[in-house]
Formats: C-alpha cells, sequence, structure tokens
C-alpha cells in the first residue's frame, strides 16, 4: 500500500536558536504535511507542531519572513519564494530538507 | 532566615544569583536562554516562584518564558503582542510619520496580588497586560491615545520602559516612555493623562510640551506613592503630587544625566542614581563609578564609593538595572554594561561585585524570599 499521493513528509533544518526554543534534541525535524508542499504549508506546519515558534521565523503581525532569517534548499536562496509558491521536487519528496537560517549578522 | 534572589537580563542570557541574607557569599546560576537578550525578568509578588522574562533576539523576535519553581525550568507562554485596533503612526527620528510596529518587550511588571496578571511595556510603546499567565496579551490602548502621533523613539527606541502600580490605590498605575514622557491611569489602565508638568527639554521643539519628554525612569516607595522620583534624559525630578507637578532636585549631583534610579526600602526619603556624564557620552564622570544617595529626597547627595572603580571606569548603568531588597539593612543592586552586578548589603555604604564577567546588563530585580 503506497501513501497517499498529497500527503509528504518534508524535512526542515531549524538553527541552533530555534531548535532549542522548541526543545528539539536535534537541529532537523520532519514535518506531515497534506497538500501542496509550498514555503507557507511548511511554515504552517512548523508552527502548528511547535507553537512556541510562532512569531520566530514570520513576524507575528504581517506573516512575512522576519527581515533576518533565510530560506535555503538544493543549493538555492528561497528567502523570497512566495509563501504559495511549490518547493522545489526534492523538498517535497523529502530527499533535501528545507534549511532555515539566521542571517550573518551582529553577534 | 530570609534569601535574597536577584535576576539579572543581559544581553546575551539570564542569570540567577541566589544568597542568604548576609549577601557575602552567591551562587550564581545561568546562562538561561543563552545568545538571547533577556529584557527583563520578574518575579510575582504573590507568588515568588513565579517569573516572567523577556527573550528577544533581532533574528528570532519576542519570546516570553514562565517559570513556576523560581526559575529552575522554564516554559514559553505567549508572544502575541497585536495593537488594539489600527494604531496609526508616530514620529521617526527624522520627525516624518511612522507606523507602529511590536518589537519587543522591555519590562514585565507582575500584578501584586495575582501571580496570573502581569503588565508588559513594549517598543514600539504601548501597555500589554495578561490576566492568564502570559498565554495572552491585551493592550490598553487609551494609553496612545494620549497623543501618541507625537511620541518619537529615543535612541533605544521607542520604548515604555517603567510600569509602577500603586499599592495603595489598585486603580492607579504610572508609565514611562521614552520618549513621550510620564503618563498616569487612576482606573486600572483604561484611560490615562499625561504627567509631565514642570518638565524641561531643551532637545524637543517646546521644552514644556505635554508629551515629548525623554523620561529614563520613575521611582517609587510603596508606603508613600503619591511621590515619585524621575531620572530623565537630563535633570532628576521629584513629585509630592503623583505626577500633576514635578521639580528638580538634582541639586549637588555631577550629573544629572543618568538612567537607573531605585528608592530605599524603608526610607522614603533616601534615593539612589547613577550619574551619566552626558548624553553624548554614556560613561560615569571622571570614569569613577558612584552611587549618589540623598537621604533628604533629593537635592543633597553623597557619592557613594567603597568597593567601586574609582578610575579608568567606562560603563553604563541601564535603566532597569538597579533594584534594592527589603532586608534591614536595605541591599542595593546594580549591574553594568560591562557585565558587572554590584551589591550593597547596607543600604549603600559599602559595595562588592557579586559577578564581574556577564555579558552586558540589561536589568537587575530582587526578590527578598521567606
Amino acid at each position: 500500500m503506497t501513501a497517499a499521493p498529497d500527503r509528504h513528509t518534508v524535512r526542515v533544518v531549524l538553527p541552533y536558536h530555534l531548535y532549542t526554543l522548541a526543545r528539539c534534541s536535534t537541529t532537523e525535524v520532519e514535518l506531515e504535511l497534506a497538500g501542496p508542499v509550498t514555503l507557507g504549508a511548511v511554515l504552517d506546519a512548523l508552527e502548528a507542531a511547535y507553537p512556541m515558534l510562532a512569531g520566530a521565523v514570520r513576524d507575528r503581525a504581517t506573516g512575512r519572513r522576519r527581515p533576518l532569517v533565510r530560506f535555503y534548499a538544493c543549493q538555492d536562496d528561497l528567502s523570497n519564494t512566495a509563501p504559495d509558491a511549490p518547493l522545489p521536487d526534492a523538498v517535497a519528496a523529502g530527499r533535501e530538507p528545507l534549511i532555515i537560517v539566521g542571517a550573518i549578522a551582529g553577534g | 532566615m530570609s534569601r535574597i534572589r536577584v535576576l539579572v537580563g543581559t544581553r546575551k542570557g539570564a542569570f540567577i544569583l541566589t544568597s542568604d541574607a548576609a549577601r557575602r557569599d552567591w551562587q550564581v546560576s545561568g546562562p538561561h536562554f543563552g545568545g538571547w537578550e533577556i529584557f527583563h525578568i520578574a518575579g510575582s509578588p504573590a507568588n515568588p516562584d513565579r517569573l516572567y522574562a523577556s527573550q528577544s533576539s533581532s533574528w528570532f523576535g519576542q519570546v516570553i518564558q514562565r517559570s513556576d519553581d523560581g526559575g529552575a525550568t522554564w516554559n514559553p507562554v505567549g508572544n502575541e503582542f497585536s495593537y488594539a485596533g489600527d494604531p496609526g503612526t508616530h514620529l521617526y527620528y527624522d520627525g516624518t510619520p511612522k507606523p507602529w510596529a511590536f518589537k519587543r518587550v522591555w519590562h514585565l511588571e507582575p500584578s501584586p496580588t495575582d501571580p496570573d496578571t502581569v503588565y508588559a511595556g513594549v517598543e514600539d510603546a504601548a501597555l500589554f497586560r495578561s490576566t492568564d499567565g502570559g498565554q495572552t496579551w491585551q493592550e490598553l490602548p487609551g494609553l496612545r491615545e494620549q497623543q501618541g502621533a507625537k511620541w518619537m523613539p529615543g535612541a533605544g527606541g521607542m520604548c515604555l520602559h517603567t510600569i509602577l502600580l500603586d499599592p495603595a490605590n489598585p486603580a492607579r498605575m504610572y508609565v514611562a516612555i521614552s520618549a513621550a514622557g510620564a503618563f498616569r491611569s487612576d482606573d486600572g489602565g483604561v484611560t490615562w493623562k499625561p504627567v509631565n508638568r514642570g518638565l524641561h527639554s531643551q532637545y524637543i521643539p517646546d521644552p514644556e510640551a505635554e508629551v515629548g519628554h525623554c523620561v529614563h525612569r520613575i521611582a517609587m516607595h510603596p508606603a508613600r506613592p503619591q511621590t515619585l522620583f524621575m531620572q530623565k534624559h537630563w535633570d532628576v525630578m521629584r513629585s509630592d503630587d503623583a505626577g500633576d507637578s514635578w521639580f528638580e532636585v538634582s541639586g549637588n549631583l555631577p550629573s544629572d544625566f543618568g538612567f537607573a534610579m531605585a528608592v530605599h526600602a524603608h526610607d522614603p526619603d533616601t534615593v539612589y542614581v547613577v550619574p551619566i556624564k552626558s548624553d553624548s557620552e554614556h560613561y560615569p564622570p571622571e570614569g569613577k563609578l558612584r552611587v549618589y544617595r540623598s537621604t533628604a529626597g533629593g537635592n543633597a547627595w553623597d557619592a557613594l564609593t567603597d568597593g567601586l572603580p574609582q578610575e579608568h571606569c567606562y560603563v553604563n548603568v541601564l535603566r532597569d538595572a538597579m533594584a534594592v531588597d527589603a532586608l534591614d539593612p536595605c541591599g542595593v543592586y546594580f549591574g553594568t554594561t560591562g557585565g558587572q552586578v554590584y551589591v550593597s548589603p547596607d543600604a549603600g555604604d559599602h559595595w562588592q561585585a557579586i559577578v564581574r564577567d556577564l555579558p552586558a546588563v540589561l536589568s537587575v530585580s530582587v526578590q527578598t524570599l521567606p
């Protein structure tokens, strides 16, 4: 029996401060998604699984990516990808993670 | 025997310092939330094991942490600070209108009677209240109706940094905002009025305007709540009528610029400030770290230096980084941007460093535990 075609297991790599805030033991988490794998859907699933991350990646008031947060996958910078645009097939298939990065700024 | 718990917020985490009543030997716990800015930690007077912490980051925003065991363990609670309605605009540094936007929580003030009720002063300046232990936050928007469009940020941002709850009158509270001034509510935070008469600020177009003053700190003694002391951008001020009018009590201070201020736990006329050289040079005059104490409610000030560096000292003491305990003799505490936290167990006569090498200290609060 195969999984329903609209269900996906997506891997997300979190920066240190977010995986410690979420109390994850590793930097990578797996999220179950139903429907198209878009940036917005992955972040919705992330915040549903880890409510303490709400507001930490996307601004609470605007829903936009926080200015010093970046999104990478498959060697591409997806930081300015539209929330409803599909992520690469390799991310949707779980072969590659979506990487959330704190921008290099200050210290 | 009483114990003391000092809650220290720094640029890179929180630290908890504990001692018995002698206040000589200290245990240091931390860093908690390492790498995050901890603007403030405060304990509930109604349940000292209930602590609230403001954890924030330019990268990852605002987190509110709550402890129910005196800081041994913590859990994140609500971090949604939504302004009521359309907050409109305030003035930016360049005088242009700028939309209100939440940035961080500067100060947490737990209710004296209910551990689940806590107030939060935020940037961009507004006052929020939670009545469910920090899970949800509601703005008290009547404050911003006090000419909020004319408020502008100080150098540190447009922050609401001081919240004073009148212990004799639960309906009365005060807040202070940089740079808007001081405000008072007499109905539990529903409606507000500016209480800035008597302030004189050369750095705003009308030096005696109703709002726009850069108030750095207000302090009150619980036994005399109608008397307030204020450290303004420049000038140390006093009011004896709940803020309706202010008069200057800078007296013989070497500089009346500064940030931190505290009132002795048992004497409403004994006040502490830490003079800073100027608005352009945020360090002590002459490189000498001196706390000044007035035992006359202002005007006549004595330098307290025993145990404090008296040469080559160029740290700052920020507005929320000074506090007192409730023991007798009263303990006085302050933290510096150089990472020292000092204690005087004898009301300021002698000082010692509890710790010397923390990250820059943003806030110090003190709990006196049974």
